[in-house]
């Protein structure tokens, strides 16, 4: 048994970093305007599938790293980690009896929230202008979520079998 | 509000440092594919480079015999006028990580850090001209703002004829956009634009961009301007982390100097 929960979090913890990696990855101009918020995918995933060992606490120490990463503000990422988790954490049971694509849907309006967010933190003290490009993330996190869900399934029930 | 005060740097830094390895990781491959492609390259190739790093290098030495002479005869003529005058400065080549923090700002992240003494608003440069300025120093490395970044405006005049402006970066790596000039200003396609001094972040008399289009536009007072950043934002790899050590411009108007120093935030 203890063997077990040491592979589950072996495997959180290693697609965690691969999130991490790919949300920092160097892409050319347009693509790396599409790239989804992926840490916050498996986030989502990982607070789904295993709630009695994540937490608000866990999302949002995620973040606070995720926002040392990317030079944001400390807290930025945080806040909206611990927001997201918190929400998945009240409605797993009810999530984890839905259609992937009703998931889908959640997944959707989770993203569009933590981006909502990020858009008015970063309003507060930057210039930067925002276009539509800026929403764009959301849709492509979206449409990744399947892959991801059947991705991290498999990899969750390898650190189980093995 | 962390972005107005400096207590939570100390945080940062330790956090950054277990941080590190994963930006590490991400420009790997980059490094990697490079490395590969330097060691197959063929003898020939690397002839045909050498020879051409040799003839420029014969006119570059030419041109900075003159140079130093120029430059001795400036300071000179400054302290008949009792200006003060760079004297010259120290810098530390810096190689970018390749990493892309966030796609709406023009940040990137450099290997070298308060480690070695780089400190925040340092202005960075290659081999072409400034890239932009030091926003953050962590222990193992530091994130250095362009020019372009909407964020970010320096200093600049005209090589031409001495005219102080401000340019404020775009959002694209191949613009700087000029706000602040009238219509009749006597600026033209072509013309190169340098630091000016002023703000005291940049050194004097390093060029910045090429002013590459001027439309007047008739019923608005300030002029349409934009030109094109001299350094490479996309292409070089390694940076130069500039130390100067004179402050470039008497300070004789405490609140005209504080003005400049906000611009250039």
């Amino acid at each position: 048994m203890l063997t077990n929960k040491k592979q589950n979090i072996h495997g959180y913890f290693l697609t965690l970093l691969l999130a991490m990696c790919l949300k920092v990855l160097p892409l050319p101009d347009y693509l790396s305007r599409l790239n989804p918020d992926w840490v916050l995918l498996i986030l989502i995933y990982w607070t789904l599938a295993v709630p009695e060992r994540m937490g608000v606490f866990n999302a949002w120490c995620v973040g606070i790293i995720v926002d040392v990463l990317t030079g944001r503000l400390l807290g930025q990422q945080a806040l909206v980690y611990a927001l997201v988790s918190y929400t998945c954490l009240k409605f797993h049971k009810r999530l984890r009896q839905y259609p992937l694509l009703q998931q889908s849907l959640f997944v959707f309006f989770s993203l569009l929230f933590a981006q909502v967010l990020i858009f008015w933190i970063e309003r507060i003290d930057s210039t930067t202008e925002f276009t539509l490009i800026f929403w764009l993330p959301v849709l492509v996190g979206t449409v990744l979520w399947p892959m991801i869900y059947v991705v991290l399934r498999f990899i969750r029930i390898l650190g189980q079998t093995r | 509000m962390e972005h107005r005060s400096s207590r939570l740097d100390n945080v940062r830094s330790l956090l950054s440092v277990f941080v590190y390895p994963v930006q590490l990781l991400v420009s790997l491959p980059v490094e990697l594919t490079e490395k590969a492609f330097n060691t197959v390259l063929s003898y020939s190739d690397l002839k045909d480079e050498n020879t051409s790093l040799r003839r420029k290098q014969l006119v570059d030495s030419i041109k900075l015999l003159k140079y130093e002479a120029l430059e001795n005869e400036n300071i000179r003529l400054r302290a008949l006028l009792e200006n003060s005058f760079k004297l010259g400065e120290q810098v530390l080549v810096a190689e970018l990580l390749s990493v892309n923090l966030v796609p709406y700002e023009h940040v990137v992240v450099v290997n070298k850090g308060s480690r070695f003494g780089v400190s925040i608003h340092q202005p960075v440069m290659d081999a072409n001209g400034i890239v932009g300025q030091v926003i953050r120093s962590l222990p193992l490395s530091s994130e250095v703002m362009l020019i372009t970044d909407p964020n970010h405006a320096i200093p600049v005049q005209v090589n031409r004829n001495g005219l102080r402006t401000i340019a404020i970066g775009s959002g694209k790596l191949d613009r700087l956009n000029l706000p602040f000039l009238p219509n009749n200003a006597d600026i033209l396609p072509g013309d190169l634009l340098v630091t000016s001094g002023l703000g005291g972040t940049f050194p004097q008399g390093y060029p910045v961009a090429i002013v590459k289009e001027f439309s007047v536009r008739p019923n608005k007072p300030f002029a349409d301007i934009y030109a094109i950043p001299k350094a490479q934002l996309d292409k070089s790899r390694e940076l130069l982390i500039v130390w100067s050590d004179s402050t470039p411009v008497p300070l004789m108007f405490p609140e005209e100097s504080l003005k400049n120093v906000d611009a250039n935030e």
